[in-house]
């Protein structure tokens, strides 16, 4: 009988996670056919003609009809729908008006620049915001706290367009220290075979490493830019959960065990307030993933925030229907993701 | 602690964009032409397909058509890859001797036979530009009749009726007639799509560059053609850049990181008048900007009302202001330099007299209205400078934004009151806007054809018939006077508040030399551009 108590909790155990990957897979679903179903109807209700975007203005009558019964927009609403949720499952996402490409080989192109930039973002948010959300919370209500709520807040409100010509203006145009908008310059184009799509990692492994370094000085600007916006979130956060840490009792404690300030705040303090903060970082990612429309349009980064925004201005309805899709399904997995870690950190909650 | 950690962490930034910074800052190689531009418009390279403004340029330095026209006196014509033509006694048939010699990029020759196809191709294709030889009655089913190859160096081309033959040599100026290399398209067509899926996203023509890359909404390139028949372009590349955001194009531009910034708003022109690395060209476009009323409006169907409405609009200061550089006043539907265009514009703002136009139509009080604007500059500012003026007659405009495809829908679905457009000519034939602001065969509201008469539901009985007559008259003078008469009957009395043409501006860094910008934009040509 004592023997079997392992045995029953690894079951329990491989029960849970059995339903854990089940939960997931259901809410995957669920939030992908949502998805579809809430695009499929934003795109046929917009007040703009699709047809508009493959014939043009000019096009004669006959043309227009011709694309028209094409792009099978002259079938009963419903039956477009089960037509392309049948071509949706199979990876099909059909091709875009606008780029004439396949949408899932566009989606190839433009996230992965998407994903470059928000990681590189998120790393800068993280690794200065973190720290200075720790230092304004130890040092609560000094100078420096006020500067870094300062700091924030101006990331909060500051519309990013308007700063992201500031920061070029400055470093790019005045200073020099970075390069201008696009991932390379002309000089670099065609120097490196897309094989991740993310060209700091290809330019790598091909061993190029002058594209390397000027795909650095070309997203270093956008990717600080971003980074400055999760810092200002991040970096909130952060003080605000060391601050409530900080007045646990088990903090008093160890200082009573003559521990060192310095150990207290980060091994004891941070390490119970990264739990939450990991899902802060998570879900600030999750949002930096969805392409800033306005970083990619002050930069001219090909990213799939400007190309859901582009398609969706000519009813290009495939492929905002295909960016959704693959955007959404991104989201859900870095929920997904933050919730195992937060299991996995947390044994509370297991 | 925590301080010293944060200086640690700035010092990792600040050594990051050092190290960035230490990278190479290319200025633009001397060979080759780096152009910011918006060229999210691009959606297809074939010829047979391309009507946006950025293709049509394209096309314009990458493919040859049989003919084209002095760009400062449009009236005259010359060969390109034909050497001569004739006209048949029974002006149907034009005929073409094709120049020997002469070569495709790809290194084919270029013969009678790729030009029967490539016309031929665009017409069973069958896309948006196809009209333009459609309008000679050759259609899908006499296409291969119609144009032949009677030889290896001719081509006859014939037409149901006698037209006027600049006419139909004007509409072979356009894209659509491109020359295509018949056998190297032919090696890519699958299910019988004469090449079309490979065309729309690659390259097969004559012209002095070709087109090496496309790739959407990022970048065009285009290379100098080795095999060009020609005078060899100086520049080895043009390089079109997609930078969206105009604020940008500027910061490029003075950066010295790109070449000629291709869609800045006035006011940044003025802001960089003052660099000596800058210089500003400027060139006529054949676009006009107009009000269109629609008919169905019960107010604006009244003929006093259209008129009044001309008289509220004030021309010359928004010509000195909004339009400032990028526009200059223009009331009549043919553009400056095409035949027959009308020059004069008898309307400028008068309150008073709009005023007893209203009062006679029964509106003393004036009337509400709507206005469909697209949310870009100029088109906002001159429609807010139009609500000020018409406002002082009365007539309350409520403006409603919008996208540009969302508007264009409204248009076309005939549901605006007042719809503030563009409209550029597709050839560079009166006929061209003749056909969309004075003729509404079908005034039905599924009518096929969707000129801008029919838009705005505007009936036709009487212009549309000579619309149709002018296109068969031979003698160029009395086919000039048929013109006029028509634009200053719409002019008087139609559906549409003309205001101004458009002039097109680019910003070039100073040492870019002999970059042309013609009439339209098939004519904007790096051909003989080159750099110092």
């Amino acid at each position: 009988m004592i023997a079997d108590v392992p045995l029953l909790r690894r079951g329990r155990a491989a029960l849970g996670l059995a339903q854990g990957v089940g939960s997931f897979l259901l809410t995957l679903g669920i939030t992908l056919f949502g998805l579809v179903v809430v695009t499929f109807v934003i795109g046929r209700v917009v007040p703009i003609d699709p047809v508009l975007a493959v014939v043009g203005d000019r096009a004669s009558g006959a043309v227009y009809e011709r694309a028209r019964t094409e792009m099978g927009l002259d079938r009963p609403l419903v039956e477009q729908f089960g037509l392309y949720l049948k071509k949706a499952v199979t990876g099909d996402f059909g091709r875009s008006v606008l780029t004439t490409n396949p949408v899932i080989d566009d989606i190839r192109s433009y996230f992965p620049a998407t994903i470059e930039l928000a990681t590189l973002g998120t790393l800068i948010g993280t690794l200065i915001g973190v720290p200075l959300g720790v230092f304004a919370a130890v040092r609560s209500g000094s100078l420096l706290d006020q500067i870094v709520r300062i700091v924030g807040l101006v990331g909060y409100s500051v519309p990013i367009f308007w700063l992201g010509l500031m920061a070029l203006l400055l470093f790019y145009a005045k200073l020099d220290w970075v390069a201008g908008p696009g991932r390379l310059d002309i000089a670099y184009d065609y120097m490196v075979t897309p094989v991740t799509g993310l060209l700091l990692v290809d330019s790598l492994l091909q061993g190029q490493v002058d594209v390397f370094w000027n795909a650095v000085s070309h997203i270093i600007l956008p990717a600080a830019l971003l980074g400055y916006f999760s810092l200002a979130y991040i970096s909130r956060m952060t003080r605000a959960l060391l601050l409530n840490e900080l007045q646990q009792e088990y903090v008093v404690t160890a200082r009573i065990k003559g521990l060192s300030e310095a150990r207290v705040i980060w091994r004891h303090a941070l390490r119970n307030a990264a739990v939450p903060l990991l899902t802060v970082v998570v879900l600030s990612y999750a949002t930096l993933l969805e392409g800033s429309v306005l970083t990619e349009t002050v930069f001219a980064w090909p990213g799939i925030g400007s190309y859901i925004t582009n398609s969706l201005q000519n009813a290009d309805l495939n492929a905002v229907l295909g960016g959704t899709l693959v955007v959404g399904a991104a989201f859900v997995t870095l929920n997904l993701i933050s919730d195992l870690l937060y299991r996995l950190l947390d044994p509370r909650t297991r | 602690m925590g301080l010293a950690f944060v200086r640690t962490g700035f010092a990792a930034a600040v050594l990051a964009v050092a190290l960035a910074s230490s990278s190479v800052f290319a200025a633009t190689p001397k060979d080759t032409l780096v152009q910011a531009w918006q060229i999210d418009d691009i959606i297809s390279l074939d010829p047979a397909e391309i009507f946006e403004i950025s293709t049509t340029e394209i096309a314009g330095n990458t493919y040859e058509r049989l003919i084209g026209y002095d760009l400062d006196d449009v009236s005259k014509m010359f060969g390109v890859v034909a050497e001569s033509w004739t006209v048949s006694p029974d002006g149907k048939t034009i005929t073409f001797k094709i120049r020997e010699g002469r070569k495709f990029a790809s290194g084919n020759p270029i013969t009678a036979a790729d030009v029967e196809f490539s016309l031929q191709r665009a017409v069973l294709l069958d896309k948006s530009p196809a009209f333009i030889i459609n309008q000679f009655g050759i259609t899908k089913d006499n296409a291969k009749t119609s144009i032949k190859a009677t030889g290896d160096y001719t081509v006859d081309f014939t037409m149901d009726r006698p037209y006027a033959p600049s006419f139909a040599l004007y509409a072979l100026t356009s894209s659509v007639a491109s020359v295509v290399d018949k056998k190297l398209v032919l090696e890519h067509e699958a299910n019988g799509d004469f090449g079309y899926e490979w065309l729309k996203t690659h390259y097969a023509g004559s012209g002095p560059f070709t087109i090496r890359d496309w790739r959407a909404n990022e970048v065009a390139v285009l290379e100098r053609n080795p095999n060009y028949s020609g005078t060899p372009a100086p520049l080895a590349r043009v390089i079109y850049r997609h930078i969206p955001e105009t604020a940008t194009q500027r910061i490029l531009l003075e950066k010295g990181d790109v070449d000629i910034a291709r869609n800045l708003g006035p006011e940044q022109i003025a802001a960089i008048s003052g660099n000596p690395d800058i210089k500003i060209q400027a060139a006529p476009k054949g676009t006009l900007y107009y009000l269109g009323l629609n008919q169905k409006n019960p107010n604006l169907a009244k003929p006093e009302v259209r008129e009044a409405l001309k008289y509220l609009v004030d021309y010359s200061a928004i010509a000195d202001t909004i339009m400032k550089n990028q526009g200059a006043v223009h009331q009549a539907f043919l553009p400056k330099g095409f035949l027959g265009a009308v020059n004069d514009t008898p309307y400028a703002l008068d309150v008073d007299k709009a005023k007893a136009l209203l009062a006679k139509a029964g509106l003393a009080d004036g009337f509400t209205v709507t206005m469909d604007v697209r949310s870009t500059q100029p088109i906002t500012g001159v429609a807010e400078a139009i609500q000020a003026t018409f406002a002082k007659a009365g007539v309350k405009v409520e403006i409603i934004p919008g996208d540009g495809k969302q508007t264009l829908t409204k248009y076309r679905a005939r549901t605006h009151d007042i719809y503030i457009g563009v409209w550029g000519p597709d050839y560079q034939d009166p006929h061209t806007n003749a056909q969309t602001f004075a003729s509404n065969p079908d005034n039905k509201d599924d009518a096929s054809s969707k000129t801008l008469a029919w838009r705005n539901a505007w009936e036709t009985p009487v212009l549309g018939p000579e619309v149709d007559a002018a296109i068969l008259e031979k003698d160029p003078a009395k086919r000039a006077a048929l013109y006029e008469a028509m634009q200053r009957q719409v002019m008087a009395d139609g559906p549409f508040v003309i205001m101004f043409q458009q002039t097109e501006n680019a910003a070039l860094r100073s040492n870019v030399k002999n970059f042309i910008m013609g009439p339209s934009f098939d004519n904007n040509l790096a051909t003989a551009a080159s750099k110092d």
